[in-house]
């Protein structure tokens, strides 16, 4: 199998096993792939270099999406919503502590 | 107030794309969800509470607004040729260096982009699940979908994602110049 992915990638293409394991990398990443595909994936990975630098760098993607925060924050609301979001807010706050 | 308020807006900043858009919404969440408060049943659950009417004020501005067109995106195009991982790898690299400040902030810059740019099918399953980390579980909840959809959405919008960061990066690491 090795050597049939890696004349694929010779060619700047994926073999049809990089192509099953690559539909499948995010359920891999998020540990929610059963023990036995778990196993699929990492025997594959062990001699696919493309596939490790793919993963590496979807899993780098991801981290970053985890990671960002807005740069903007909202412009003040109008007085009147603003008084009524606050009001809400107390009352929210209040009904929950004497429930 | 201040951490909840920020997070319905980061939400609806990327689901909307419009900032005025994007506040309104915000707005008429945090007061449904203030004013609807006792409501809630089990506490544990309220970030998907949340989430779910974020999601239906979203939705009812998607219908009297301009969005992203509903697009397809096949596997074939996210799927990186070999000349695309000596690119992508340089993604790792850019954490590590020391402006990493600046670098956050031009790659939440990217990301801001990347996200809007992905068709809302998608945009709203990576939004709640790696922005806001949200389970599979409670995603598939607010968005009334199966897991299996979920997870299928989440893998196709995470490749756009990657695929659209990767470009971000010149062939020396830098950052290209707009």
């Amino acid at each position: 199998m090795t050597g049939h992915v890696h004349s694929h990638h010779a060619q700047g293409q994926r073999g049809p096993r990089c192509l099953e394991v690559f539909a499948r990398f995010s359920e891999y990443l998020d540990g929610e792939l059963d023990e036995m595909d778990c196993r699929l994936i990492e025997e594959h990975i062990k001699d696919c270099a493309p596939c490790v630098e793919f993963l590496r760098s979807l899993r780098r993607s991801i981290e970053a999406a985890h990671a960002y925060s807005a740069q903007v924050e909202p412009a003040q609301p109008p007085p009147e919503l603003e008084s009524r979001l606050k009001q809400a807010w107390q009352e929210a706050l209040r009904r929950r502590k004497s429930a | 107030m201040e951490s909840i308020q920020h997070r319905v807006f980061q939400y609806t900043w990327l689901m909307c794309g419009q900032r005025e858009d994007a506040e309104e919404v915000a707005q008429e969440t945090l007061l449904r969800v203030f004013e609807n408060f006792d409501q809630l049943q089990d506490p544990a659950r309220v970030r998907a509470w949340v989430f779910r009417i974020a999601k239906n004020f979203c939705l009812m501005k998607h219908r009297r607004s301009v969005f992203a067109p509903e697009r397809e995106v096949s596997l074939d195009e996210l799927l990186p040729g070999t000349e695309d991982v000596a690119r992508s790898s340089q993604l790792e690299d850019r954490s590590e260096m020391p402006e990493q400040r600046l670098l956050r902030a031009e790659l939440n810059a990217q990301l801001e982009r990347a996200i809007r740019g992905l068709p809302e099918t998608y945009r709203s399953v990576v939004l709640l699940r790696d922005v806001e980390g949200l389970s599979t579980a409670e995603t598939a909840e607010i968005l009334d979908l199966s897991q299996d959809v979920v997870k299928q959405r989440l893998h196709r919008g995470r490749l756009a994602l990657r695929k659209s960061l990767a470009s971000y990066l010149g062939g020396n690491g830098e950052v290209k110049q707009k």
